[in-house]
């Protein structure tokens, strides 16, 4: 069931506290990924009270209902007796909810889907406080790079169907060298400098597999998979005109200290990232759900 | 539907498996166009053909070849219509559209070959197209290398005409091309059995100027600020342009032109003023590729006007047909056929050029490049396209996809992206 609205995008009401008059006391953005499935609760004040994220698993249907039920379950909601749109309770005030992600489609009780290109953005530039900014979102399945130029998006790519230079790609090469990819990135610091194809995930693989063949220690192919990554996010850079903002990683990604300071390295600058980086796309559908309720 | 069972029969086709494509066509039809609320009434020829477009027009093609004329298959905008009516012959466009012909393709093709000769390839091959069947030879040209391959490989199955477009643009590659054109027509005369004439040519000239003169009525009327047509339904009528009797199909797109300028003067618009105006520029879009404009017209937006050989390309620039000799004639072919600014010559200023000033003169908010994948002329101009645009602070989306449906989320995923972008300017 799809009941998400378009967005027609007539809706240029930005979130200002100032501006809110009735509604819900919070808003729900949720951004359901190709690998996890994030879930922001935000308060008027822009508050992020409650975050929450869960493998999106193999049904986004599925995901998106045990989403709402742990929201209905969450004290602070069920307290003030708070419902989801189109929940079936009718009890108390209707939370505001905007979807994003891939499977922003299968969240039947959302207001408003937003594509993660909008939330990421608006997302990003609550979570850096700038209103210019070069995002690098580095997803399950998709890369994004985004402008932020006066808080709106001026321009952004992403990757082709190929997994390459995403998430999905690390943990493939994660799971050839039989860690998880948190492990890889810190044992990549260790590494010396060796390379592989950033142009296709399975040539890639095979890359890797040949250099296990031939001895090659784990540390060096750990630094190759990074640095492939890494290329990948600079060959897409080509296609864009970065803007005079910071440089900022959101997404899955950004936990890994060595794996940021690659990007830093091979763009020439810090890479700003944020503990509430990796719901982004999160935020900025809560965002969106909280302009909502903004009567104008 | 009438019975056209007899006929592909006839036509040597493997019915079991044209019976697959049969079976998927409608639905693609009914999701992509009647879907659509407020359409244009005359859109129904459209309609009609498409509903039976491997049984009506076929039909005809066949009666006529047995009154003794010939039926050339053309894959390009760059081959002289005008050449073959003047001889009494009939032009039909052959280029494949869907991802049912592209395994035949892929069978003796490189995998890597952009989707529309692979699908046309395996039209041919595979026997599941009537128009490819009808054909009695086919006409090609040097536009890009995967295509001069291909035609190869055509040539074991079928006569074919092959005509060396020029790669510049200089005053020595128009009078090149005037003599490829007298030599086609040397070839045609040769073919038909009929003499090309100053007087049978002038009226070959004036019958395609109006049908081009007709097709750009109705891409006038999409200008308007009070969007009278969808682009789907544009698209359709451009796609189908390329297989119709030229006369006809005049008739027909004056007389669409004609509603359209009547919603204008009553301010019937097929979308919600406001909504955001795209002009879509690339490859061709062959029948039945119409999956990048039901993406955009799903997710909010309206196609204003194809910067496409299935679009301006194709119409744009009448020929001068005040010529008194067939060599006059000749040349006011070649300067005409030479303004198409095809992303198979170097350099190739001029496409900008056109891409700017349709993005102006349609009002567009924002452009939407997209090239097919393995099209290499396409894809590499796309750099000097977006920054060109950018300059002119025109948005700019640069996509490639091809005739799967597989990448269709994450097409409409940027398209969203980029109309949410626009909404928000």
């Amino acid at each position: 069931m799809n009941v998400c609205t378009m967005n027609t995008g007539n809706d240029k009401r930005a979130y200002s506290p100032d501006g809110m008059q009735e509604g819900s006391p919070y808003a729900v953005g949720i951004d359901i990924g190709s690998t996890c499935a994030k879930t922001i609760v935000m308060d008027r004040k822009g508050t992020i009270v409650y975050r929450n994220v869960r493998p999106t698993g193999w049904s986004s249907v599925e995901t998106a209902e045990a989403i709402r039920q742990d929201l209905l379950a969450n004290p602070r909601l069920k307290d003030l007796g708070c419902s989801l749109p189109r929940g079936g309770e009718d009890q108390g005030p209707v939370l505001r909810c905007v979807a994003t992600g891939y499977g922003r489609i299968s969240v039947p009780y959302a207001d408003k889907c937003v594509t993660e290109i909008s939330c990421h953005a608006k997302g990003a530039v609550h979570l850096f406080g700038s209103p210019d900014l070069n995002v690098i979102d580095i997803g399950g399945q998709d890369t994004k790079l985004i402008v932020i130029d006066n808080s709106m998006v001026a321009e952004f790519v992403m990757n082709d169907k190929c997994s390459a230079g995403t998430g999905r790609f690390l943990e493939i090469m994660a799971n050839s060298l039989s860690v998880t990819p948190a492990e890889l990135c810190e044992m990549a610091s260790r590494g010396k400098e060796t390379h592989i194809s950033s142009l296709c995930t399975v040539f890639a693989e095979s890359e890797v597999i040949n250099l296990i063949g031939r001895g090659t220690p784990r540390e060096d192919i750990a630094y190759a998979v990074v640095d492939s990554i890494v290329q990948k996010v600079k060959a897409q850079s080509g296609k864009l005109s970065f803007g005079k903002g910071a440089l900022c990683l959101t997404g899955g990604l950004c936990d890994f200290a060595y794996f940021r300071e690659m990007l830093g390295r091979t763009f020439r600058g810090e890479v700003l990232t944020s503990p509430d980086a990796r719901f982004a796309g999160a935020v900025g559908a809560a965002l969106y759900a909280l302009a909502l309720d903004v009567r104008l | 539907m009438a019975d056209y069972v007899k006929m592909w029969e006839d036509l040597g086709m493997d019915l079991e498996t044209h019976d697959l494509l049969c079976q998927v066509l409608p639905t693609a039809v009914g999701d992509v166009f009647m879907t659509q609320e407020n359409r244009p009434k005359a859109m129904d020829f459209w309609d009609l053909v498409i509903s039976e477009v491997h049984g009506i027009r076929p039909a005809e093609l066949i009666e006529e070849q047995k009154k003794g004329r010939k039926v050339f298959g053309t894959f390009c905008v760059f081959v002289p219509d005008e050449v073959i009516v003047a001889a009494n012959g009939i032009v039909t466009g052959l280029c494949g559209g869907s991802q049912f012909w592209v395994p035949g393709g892929e069978a003796v093709l490189p995998k890597n070959t952009c989707p529309l000769i692979k699908a046309s390839v395996g039209a041919r091959l595979g026997r599941t197209c009537p128009f490819f069947r009808i054909a009695d030879v086919y006409v090609g040209e040097t536009t890009c290398d995967g295509k001069k391959k291909a035609y190869e490989i055509l040539g074991q199955d079928v006569p074919m005409l092959i005509m060396d477009v020029p790669q510049m643009k200089r005053p020595k590659d128009i009078l090149k091309w005037k003599d490829e054109i007298a030599e086609f027509a040397e070839k045609v005369e040769e073919i038909t059995g009929n003499r090309i004439t100053v007087e049978n040519l002038k009226e070959a000239i004036r019958i395609i100027n109006e049908k081009r003169k007709a097709l750009k009525r109705v891409y006038e009327a999409r200008k308007s600020e009070c969007l009278p047509i969808s682009g789907r339904d544009s698209l359709l009528m451009t796609q189908i342009s390329f297989f119709d009797d030229p006369e006809r199909c005049a008739q027909m797109c004056n007389r669409l032109a004609d509603e359209l300028e009547e919603r204008i003067r009553d301010g019937v618009s097929v979308v919600p003023a406001g909504t955001k105006r795209i002009l879509l520029t690339g490859t061709p879009l062959a029948v039945p590729n119409w999956k990048l404009h039901n993406i955009i017209e799903t997710s909010g937006a309206a196609v204003v006007c194809e910067e496409m050989c299935t679009g301006t390309r194709y119409f744009e620039n009448l020929v001068d047909d005040s010529g008194e000799t067939l060599e006059e004639l000749f040349m006011a072919l070649s300067e005409r056929y030479m303004k198409n600014n095809c992303a198979c010559f170097t350099p190739n200023p001029g496409r900008i050029e056109d891409i700017i000033r349709l993005a102006r003169e349609y009002k567009a908010d924002g452009v939407i490049d997209c090239s097919l994948k393995f099209c290499g002329l396409y894809d590499i101009e796309k750099k000097s396209v977006a920054e060109a645009l950018k300059a002119e602070g025109i948005p700019v989306l640069s996509l490639e996809t091809d005739y799967e449906d597989s990448d269709a989320g994450q097409l409409r995923t940027r398209i969203e992206a980029f109309v949410e972008m626009l909404n928000e300017r």
